[in-house]
């Protein structure tokens, strides 16, 4: 082959800023499509604009974005994890279950957010400890296994009668603000941190790209696994937390489905099912999207099956979008 | 009848950002076996995927039989009677061998089009018996040896009635007494009137096989000869380009004090009872044949693989090195054969390459400090003399050696005392190669212990101080280089029986 | 002539299944002499019918290294499209609806199988946002009602609980399916080159196989055998409604892996899909027989899942120690 003759001369050279990248980013095209969806339900409902609404909508869909984030980190790693909404379903019901036996409410929330974990941590230690299987097979498996759980604690029925402060994390405010926006926030800030600003973050981007030369660089590769799928399975049961607060009871079959609207959400964020590419803005503003969209179309009086209809168009639109851009550019 | 039944004129293969075959030449006489050499990234592989369709060339013309064609995609060049046997087995594991041969060209019946089993089978194990191969056409492809596998793929060749069949590197792979085999079998297909195309590394493959040879080099048509008339050194530097004591910069360097030493390491079913020692300012080669576990020792040494008995020493004390981790913090850096794949992430840039081993260690709270990873990605960078605009250049835009370049300084990045370093010059360019040799010999200097596995007598008579030779997962000798003759090495890589030598003392 | 595909580990892993087949029978006829008798023996091969079609397909899938997610979703569509079509026209030929599903579903898996092969979307992607579009439009058409008993013609309805010489509808079509699949596979190019695909994908595009027609016809005999089964479904349970056999491609998937196809492509035999779905049926007939509560069923079919998968990768380390001890270095 032919070597490239190039100087070694200009090697101190500072990055240099391009506007025509900057303004080629995907995250453009998403605010684009997040004005459309706030103008179109502007139309529907005139009352849509007002700056109420706006604050106190993302209330009824923010509960599954906190899943969002780690679901993020795993598919940059270039894996993928179908398990976490049978892992919301098991925290939500453990957490009713041992509230109705006599735990303190408190701890018996501690204890949701230890079922997740473990969960999580199960499907991490899976995965290291026999490399030969695919996330896919591995979370597959504990889907089932977690709702099968669920199952057989609790039957079929409906378990709640919380206290009535517990309400407080799905419905109250805090200065005007939403406090599930707060934490939506704040989780958002630190998966931020944590995905751009440090050295966890910057391997796992490497790890999505190239697990091997990870692993000869020196990288303790089976740690990042386990972290990332551990904190799958915590996020999940900080969104049974919400889910529960808002709805009052849960049941075994709650939040049946959200592993799919969370990977829409990922994937039309911008991050590449193959792994290594992405960032935190991305799949933010596509929780905007798909939240609105389908509180817009609830206004509409469109049924909630033409919103799945749409989920699913939007996800295998997105990725072949985005296929095409990064062919082209 | 004209006198090539193959021809290839001016042919030209760009990829993105390299020119991988530039105005090459080519041709074949009816029944010959034509040798074709080059070093690794000579563009050998490119040239043989334009003969069998599975690239277009951009430029040039190819004339089978004296008519211009052109291959679209492999079943063309199937169809014109052209088969490849390649250098890495393309078989179906979960297949059976009948089916592996047959595979795009079934047997079925006329009217039903259902599949004809009983032919099928029946002609697979009549060419394995023409082949002398003793095993059924039954067997599931996966449970054969690799070189049971390669016969099978010759089977695939003649099923096809190929008149030209292509081997690209087939003896890599095998053992001594495979390799006697393949020379019988590939004479036997000569005889039998194909015309062979026998690409290899190794001159005794060419001696003994082929009637003429061509050489590339750098992606270009060096000449062709006949076999007779090309003598080793001949071969050698039109290969290499140059003489090659230019290349060996002898330095006169203090070897100092033990700082490695490996006692009766072994894994099973991978190498066993290997014992080497390894100085300060030292550098050791690894070499024998692929295959023979070189790579497996020196992957255990860097902990990506665990040994299951025998000791390291490291500095005069027994380590355990469970994972590159730990081999990182006794102070073993590891540069991988495989530098697409294990060396570096292509889709990043060089800087953020550079450092992605030394993260940690320039980390506050595990947040990157990403001043200062600029500052040593920089500094490395020039260090290296790594071509290229800047550090922020995507590491798949660099060339082999430029890459490699960036390996190396992935290595300098960390506080190392060994160097492991597996094919260093695999698939550069020359140029490239010499600037790689003046690094090692730099690093030697420095006093860092390398440890160096190649497969190319040159590298490894001209840059070493000791050489230790592998075969079957054994050291079958131990030389200090000064003195050292070729053919001895080649010898104990090759011929000698490893099970029954015994006392082969470490030396220190 | 039967070919034999896999060496003697698969045989041997099939003897095993079948071994804990045998023992789990005696476990519970002890428990409930019921089990074996002839009227139950018939209930639980009706049961599995329509799930042992569908494994054919998925097993196809799963040998080109994919997986489709959409199964569910694809026999409930068709199912109600048929049932519609039965109620419209009461007229129609059973047979009529039975092609009439097996269409639509071939046209379903058409288009997966374009997202997949051609446009080289990742499959468990691509079938997730298929499951969401397809499951939609199930309720779409129907317009979020059901279509119930009385509204199918009794002809209809034979289709499942007819018999011919004595044998249940269900069971002669499965036999039909899997002696023409066992000629697919065994006996045709194409059938053995999915396979070949599965094995070794680059080597098929090296030796000019024609990879994305192969892999594009995997999911289309995905699509319309679940078309099919949606026809079955309907029939079988006199009702066709939105969330009919939701998350059945689970099970589907199940009854394979327990058969023994590999999640990582080339290998799959009939033999063993019908050990794997005779398993799942026999565990989800006898857990009620020996007073085990339904609510178990799930995890005790995950667990079942995760334990052969894991059973696989020990028994093939082993296989793979030995043959590492046996070259004597």
């Amino acid at each position: 082959m032919i070597a490239d003759k190039k100087s070694v001369a200009n090697l101190d050279t500072q990055r240099v800023f391009s506007l025509k990248e900057f303004f080629l980013q995907w995250e453009w095209v998403l605010v684009g499509l997040l004005v459309v969806v706030i103008i179109i339900n502007s139309f529907i409902s005139p009352y849509f604009l007002s700056f109420k609404t706006f604050l106190n909508t993302p209330m009824t869909f923010l509960d599954k974005s906190f899943i969002v984030f780690p679901m993020i980190l795993v598919i940059i790693l270039g894996q993928i994890d179908i398990s976490v909404a049978s892992t919301t379903a098991l925290s939500a019901v453990i957490m009713a279950v041992s509230y109705n036996a006599g735990v303190p409410m408190a701890l018996s929330m501690a204890l949701c957010l230890l079922t997740g974990t473990v969960c999580g941590a199960i499907n991490g230690l899976l995965l290291i400890k026999f490399k030969e299987l695919s996330a896919v097979i591995v979370t597959l498996s504990t889907m089932i296994i977690y709702r099968g759980i669920a199952y057989i604690i609790l039957g079929d029925q409906a378990s709640g009668g919380f206290p009535e402060w517990f309400s407080f994390f799905g419905w109250s405010t805090v200065l005007g603000i939403p406090f599930i926006t707060i934490i939506f926030v704040v989780s958002a800030v630190l998966f931020g941190i944590l995905l751009h600003k440090t050295v966890l973050g910057r391997t796992i981007y490497g790890m999505g790209f190239n697990k091997t030369a990870c692993t000869y660089s020196g990288i303790k590769v089976d740690k990042v696994i386990f972290i990332v799928f551990t904190l799958a399975g915590l996020m999940s049961a900080i969104t049974a937390i919400f889910l529960t607060s808002r709805m009052g009871s849960t049941r075994p079959n709650v939040a049946m489905g959200y592993e799919l609207e969370v990977i829409t959400m990922v994937a039309l964020g911008g991050v590449s099912t193959s792994g290594g590419i992405g960032r935190i803005g991305g799949p933010i503003l596509a929780v905007f999207i798909i939240g609105f969209l389908s509180y817009g179309m609830g206004l509409a009086n469109i049924q909630a099956p033409v919103v799945l209809v749409a989920i699913g168009l939007l996800l295998i639109f997105s990725v072949l979008l985005l296929k095409f851009r990064r062919k082209q550019f | 009848m004209p006198e090539y039944i193959l021809e290839l004129e001016h042919i030209t293969k760009l990829f993105p950002g390299v020119k991988a075959l530039d105005d090459v030449h080519f041709n074949l006489k009816e029944g010959e076996i034509h040798g074709l050499m080059g070093e690794n990234g000579a563009g050998k592989s490119t040239f043989i995927k334009t003969i069998t369709g599975v690239y277009t060339p951009n430029e040039g013309e190819i004339r089978l039989y004296g008519e211009k064609v052109i291959f679209s995609n492999p079943l063309d060049a199937q169809k014109c009677g052209i088969a490849a046997i390649y250098q890495h087995v393309t078989c179906y594991p979960d297949l059976t061998v009948a089916e592996n041969i047959f595979v795009g060209h079934e047997k079925i019946h006329k009217f039903s089009r259902k599949i004809n089993w009983k032919e099928m089978h029946a002609q697979a194990q009549d060419l394995l018996d023409q082949l002398d191969a003793n095993f059924s056409s039954k067997t599931r492809m996966g449970d054969l040896s690799v070189a049971r596998q390669q016969i099978v793929e010759i089977a695939k060749a003649l099923s096809m009635n190929a008149k030209i069949i292509i081997m690209d590197e087939p003896t890599a792979a095998l053992s001594l007494h495979e390799t006697g085999e393949l020379y019988r079998i590939t004479e036997q297909l000569r005889n039998d009137g194909a015309s062979i195309i026998f690409i290899s590394h190794r001159l005794e493959d060419i001696y003994r096989l082929a009637d003429r040879v061509t050489i590339f080099r750098d992606a270009s048509y060096i000449g062709t000869w006949p076999a007779s008339e090309l003598d080793q050194e001949k071969i050698v530097s039109h290969m290499v380009g140059r003489p090659l004591t230019k290349m060996f910069p002898k330095r006169d360097i203090h070897i100092g004090e033990e700082i490695l030493k490996v006692e009766n390491l072994s894994r099973t079913g991978y190498f066993r009872d290997v014992s080497f020692t390894l100085h300060k300012s030292e550098i050791v080669a690894i070499t024998g044949l692929v295959g023979a576990g070189r790579t497996e020792v020196c992957e255990s040494l860097y902990g990506i693989t665990r040994a299951d008995a025998g000791n390291i020493y490291i500095a005069g004390e027994k380590a355990v090195i469970s994972d590159p981790v730990a081999a990182l913090l006794h102070g073993i850096g590891f540069l991988p054969e495989d530098r697409q794949k294990q060396g570096l992430i292509l889709e990043w840039e060089i800087g953020k390459n550079i450092t992605l081993p030394v993260l940690e260690l320039y980390s506050k709270y595990g947040m990157l400090n990403k001043n200062e990873e600029q500052e040593i990605s920089n500094k490395l960078a020039k260090r290296l003399a790594v071509k290229a605009p800047n550090i922020f250049s995507c590491a798949s835009t660099l060339s082999g050696g430029n890459q490699q370049k960036v390996v190396f300084a992935k290595l300098l990045a960390r506080d190392l005392k060994i160097i492991i370093l597996d094919e260093p010059t695999k698939g550069v360019d020359i140029g490239a190669k010499a600037a790689i040799y003046e690094i090692i010999g730099e690093l030697a200097e420095q006093g860092y212990g390398i440890i160096m596995i190649s497969s190319e007598m040159p590298e490894v008579l001209g840059l070493s101080d000791k050489i230790v030779v592998m075969k079957d997962g054994h050291v079958s000798a131990l030389f200090t280089t000064a003195g050292t003759k070729q053919e001895e090495i080649l010898h104990a890589a090759m011929v000698k029986n490893v099970y029954s030598s015994q006392g082969l003392g470490v030396d220190s | 002539m039967k070919m034999q595909l896999k060496g003697v580990s698969g045989s041997l892993r099939e003897l095993g299944l079948l071994a804990f087949i045998i023992l789990l029978g005696i476990t519970v006829q002890i428990r409930n002499p019921v089990f074996l008798s002839l009227m139950n023996i018939n209930a639980i091969l009706t049961n599995t019918a329509i799930l042992s079609i569908l494994a054919v397909g998925m097993m196809l899938v799963l040998v080109t290294r994919g997986i489709d997610l959409s199964v569910g979703a694809i026999i409930a569509f068709t199912g109600m499209v048929t049932a519609l079509t039965v109620a419209k026209y009461p007229g129609i030929n059973p047979v009529a609806a039975l092609l009439l599903g097996a269409g639509v579903g071939f046209v379903i898996g058409s288009l997966t199988g374009l997202l997949v092969a051609v446009f080289d979307i990742l499959p468990i992607i691509a079938t997730l946002g298929m499951m969401n579009v397809v499951r939609g439009f199930t309720y779409v058409v129907s317009g979020g009602k059901w279509v119930s008993s009385y509204q199918m013609s009794t002809s209809f309805k034979a289709l499942a609980t007819g018999k011919i010489l004595g044998i249940n509808n269900l069971i002669v079509i499965a036999i039909v399916v899997y002696i023409i699949a066992a000629y697919f596979i065994n006996q045709t190019r194409m059938g053995r080159r999915i396979f070949a695909v599965g094995s070794n994908p680059e080597a098929a595009e090296i030796s000019g196989l024609p990879r994305k027609r192969l892999v594009f016809t995997a999911y289309a005999i995905m699509g319309a055998l679940a078309g099919l089964a949606g026809v079955l479904w309907v029939a079988k349970f006199a009702s066709a409604q939105g969330n009919t056999a939701i998350g059945y491609e689970l099970q589907v998937i199940a009854a394979c892996i327990l058969g023994g196809v590999s999640i990582s492509g080339g290998i799959g035999k009939l033999s063993g899909l019908l050990l794997g779905t005779l398993l799942l049926g026999i565990l989800n007939n006898a857990l009620p027989l020996i007073n085990i509560s339904p609510f178990w069923q799930q995890g005790i079919q995950g667990i079942t899942i995760l334990a052969a998968v894991l059973t696989n990768v020990v028994v093939k380390r082993n296989n793979e120690r030995a043959a590492l001890r046996r070259r004597a270095i």
